[in-house]
């Protein structure tokens, strides 16, 4: 494997030079050990593909998101302002990212505070690899065959009405593409939106990520893909708890995976 | 099985005759003077049903009224106004209830013309005017029309014992969940015992008048299934059997009209406006609160000079809602539009696990509260006060803190009420005023404050993840 080029906006700056797009990472994607390694798989494929990118790096701060959807608006504007800053002080016109959450607060929340990006999901930006033929999925390979389904994020599915590109990129596999009873417009949470991640569930019956876990496992499919980290975390851990085989893997490591980048 | 409804009729027929009370149905055949008295009776009816609707209707006005400023950016206006309260497009995503629904819809606002003609006929002391004005070249269209009615009205009341059965005897669990007890789910049976009211008294007076003259009325159901039941009875119980009919149907409209705005059923006007105000925006998107805005732009530039934020009615205007007067007059016109049908909480993926949240439940509070609160200004004046808050007396902190924003509840409602938008502004008020935030909470603020990052880490090692490759 050859290294990898992630450079930095500084870093770019100081050779004068102004990438085509930026990758936002986020929280997760920078801390969170499940999600780095998707982080990492999806900067593999900018690299195969040859988009000129770069990173905030230290200077990325939380998108306000958990703030906002909290109660805590003073906090989400002073990091929504914070990053605004930043933002227009390198002249960013486009992001990728590969968070639902940081996708959504970037894309629709920070224009009337003074952002204005293009700003797509690491699935737009796949799908849209696939379609220009810059992104060829290899044939075969270990998901030939394979049941797979695709838990729609919240904040791609009914917040911005991203059903279409996730599944256009899983299409490209020799698998069963699956769909689960509740799906799309339907889908169901995995229990993290509205900063739940970052607190237990409140009394109940059974936590929302179980709730899930059955129709993951009613679908027969043996990959779940997802396509944010928090949904990660809360699939990943119900299949867990009901020690059952399936696997939840990001759309990034699927491509990685199966290209063997 | 048309013989077993002779009976009940004829002692209706013996009621009537023994308090003498025929004369005043009786119009037709006894001249001028009980037309008149009728058309009075009918006239007076009309002014008091329609003054206590548009008191009440006026009372409604005045309690949205009382919600802030919306700023709504991107309102579908007609176009939505034709697709989803028209239309109903929202409702085809289930298709049982759509379809029933759409019987009952469709029959409601069709009928409208043969109301019409009743309305003609009640104030003029008129039959079937419409008829009688078009003559008979227009009889064949006629008939055409009030069979089409017919027709639907017989779907309609189909789809009404269906909705019976769904909520009483298959007990539908969105429509039998705890906040249905008592007075909404008695609201939801008596508007269903009403079209069933409506629909066989049309079909009484119908009947009677195919039996009374086959030549002159042939209409599809009436003509055909009604009028036999009748066949046997005299020409001039037949008249009172039409009457009866008439002014039943009539008495039952216009009863229906005071009592829709006091009921759930409300949604079957608001549901027009509220779609003309939905904001089009992403769904994701949470509305931002400009005066933060500036407070955070002066924490970070002592020179900011923040623009003027304009509010409602000049108050103070609160960080988040705490109570229903707090919202805005949008997620007020949402509250009243709602017939509490709960596709909502059935979506909610936290009561679906057994929270206390429900979508539905924050509606028919926040329009309980404000319905409260408008009552309480009519006799106590503007600064009316009552010591209760929706936030606290209705709804409760730990309903609110389930809510994983999934959008479920928004993407689910046929007449695109919002309850999302409430819970939000009530968080809000939680943090901002009333500093209330769980534990769990403050170390995720305090994280983001200190480390960029909801988790604790140090923001030198954001980008570490670059050398661990």
């Amino acid at each position: 494997m050859t290294e990898l080029n992630i450079p930095t906006m500084a870093e770019l700056l100081a050779k004068e030079k102004e990438p085509e797009i930026l990758f936002w990472v986020g929280c997760a994607g920078s801390f969170d050990d499940r999600a780095k390694k998707i982080t990492k798989d999806f900067c593999k494929i900018l690299n195969a593909v040859g988009i000129e990118f770069a990173i905030l790096g230290q200077e990325e701060a939380c998108t306000g998101d958990p703030a906002r959807r909290a109660g805590n608006e003073f906090l989400f504007q002073m990091m929504a302002l914070q990053n605004i800053t930043t933002l227009n002080g390198y002249n960013i016109k486009k992001i990728v990212t590969t968070c639902p959450h940081c996708f959504n607060t970037l894309k629709n929340e920070y224009p009337e505070l003074g952002g204005n990006y293009e700003v797509v999901h690491h699935s737009q930006l796949l799908q849209e690899l696939i379609d220009s033929g810059k992104l060829k999925m290899q044939g075969g390979g270990t998901f030939k065959g394979k049941k797979i389904t695709f838990h729609d994020s919240c904040y791609l599915g009914r917040a911005n009405g991203i059903y279409e590109a996730p599944r256009a990129v899983l299409q490209q596999l020799d698998a069963d593409l699956v769909e689960m009873k509740r799906c799309k417009t339907k889908g169901l949470c995995c229990g993290a939106g509205g900063a739940q991640m970052f607190k237990e569930e409140e009394k109940g019956e059974q936590r929302i990520n179980q709730l899930r876990t059955i129709d993951m496992m009613e679908s027969g499919a043996e990959v779940v893909a997802a396509a944010c980290p928090f949904c990660m975390t809360m699939l990943s851990d119900g299949l867990k708890e009901k020690e059952h085989q399936a696997e939840v893997l990001d759309l990034a490591e699927i491509i990685v995976s199966q290209n063997q980048l | 099985m048309l013989v077993c409804f002779q009976p009940p009729i004829r002692m209706l027929t013996s009621i009537a005759q023994k308090f003498k009370i025929s004369a005043i149905f009786e119009t037709r055949i006894n001249g001028i003077y009980s037309i008149l008295i009728a058309q009075i009776i009918f006239i007076i009816l009309l002014l008091v049903t329609g003054f206590l609707f548009f008191r009440k209707a006026k009372e409604i006005y005045q309690n949205i009224q009382l919600g802030r400023a919306a700023t709504l950016n991107n309102t579908g206006g007609v176009k939505n106004m034709l697709l989803l309260a028209l239309g109903q497009k929202k409702m085809f995503q289930n298709m049982l209830p759509a379809v029933m629904h759409g019987f009952i819809y469709v029959a409601f606002i069709i009928t409208q013309i043969e109301l019409l003609e009743i309305f003609a006929d009640g104030v003029l002391g008129e039959h079937r005017l419409f008829l009688k004005s078009f003559g008979d070249g227009f009889k064949g269209f006629y008939t055409f029309i009030i069979s089409f009615i017919e027709i639907l009205s017989v779907l309609a009341l189909i789809a009404t014992f269906v909705f019976l059965a769904r909520r009483n005897l298959l007990k539908v669990p969105r429509l039998v969940m705890p906040e249905m007890n008592g007075w909404p789910k008695l609201d939801a049976n008596l508007i269903l015992i009403w079209e069933i009211w409506l629909v066989v008294h049309i079909f009484l007076m119908n009947g009677a008048d195919a039996a009374l003259h086959p030549d002159k009325y042939n209409f599809a159901i009436s003509a055909n299934f009604v009028a036999p039941l009748l066949s046997g009875f005299s020409d001039g119980t037949l008249q009172f059997l039409e009457r009866w009919g008439w002014w039943g149907h009539i008495i039952g409209v216009l009863a229906f009209l005071v009592y829709i705005p006091y009921s759930k059923h409300l949604h079957i006007i608001l549901a027009f406006p509220n779609a003309y105000f939905l904001d089009e925006k992403p769904a994701g998107k949470v509305d931002n609160m400009p005066t933060i805005t500036n407070e955070v732009k002066a924490m970070f530039d002592p020179t900011f000079t923040p623009e003027p934020v304009t509010d409602t009615n000049g108050t103070t205007q609160k960080f988040g809602a705490k109570d229903a007067t707090d919202l805005t007059w949008k997620n007020l016109l949402d509250a009243y539009s709602c017939t509490e049908c709960g596709r909502c909480t059935a979506a909610c993926p936290a009561n679906q696990t057994g929270k206390l949240l429900s979508p539905r439940k924050v509606m028919m509070d926040t329009r309980d509260r404000i319905d409260e609160i408008g009552k309480g200004m009519q006799k106590e004046g503007k600064d009316f006060e009552d010591g209760k808050a929706l936030l606290g007396n209705y709804i409760s902190n730990e309903e609110i803190m389930a809510c994983t924003s999934c959008n479920a509840c928004v993407q689910e409602c046929p007449v695109t009420i919002n309850p999302l938008d409430i819970i939000l502004q009530l968080r809000r008020y939680q943090i901002l005023e009333a500093a209330q935030s769980s534990e769990e909470w403050n170390v995720m603020f305090n994280n983001i404050e200190n480390n960029q990052a909801p988790w604790q880490f140090s923001p030198m090692d954001r980008d570490k993840w670059r050398t661990e490759i």
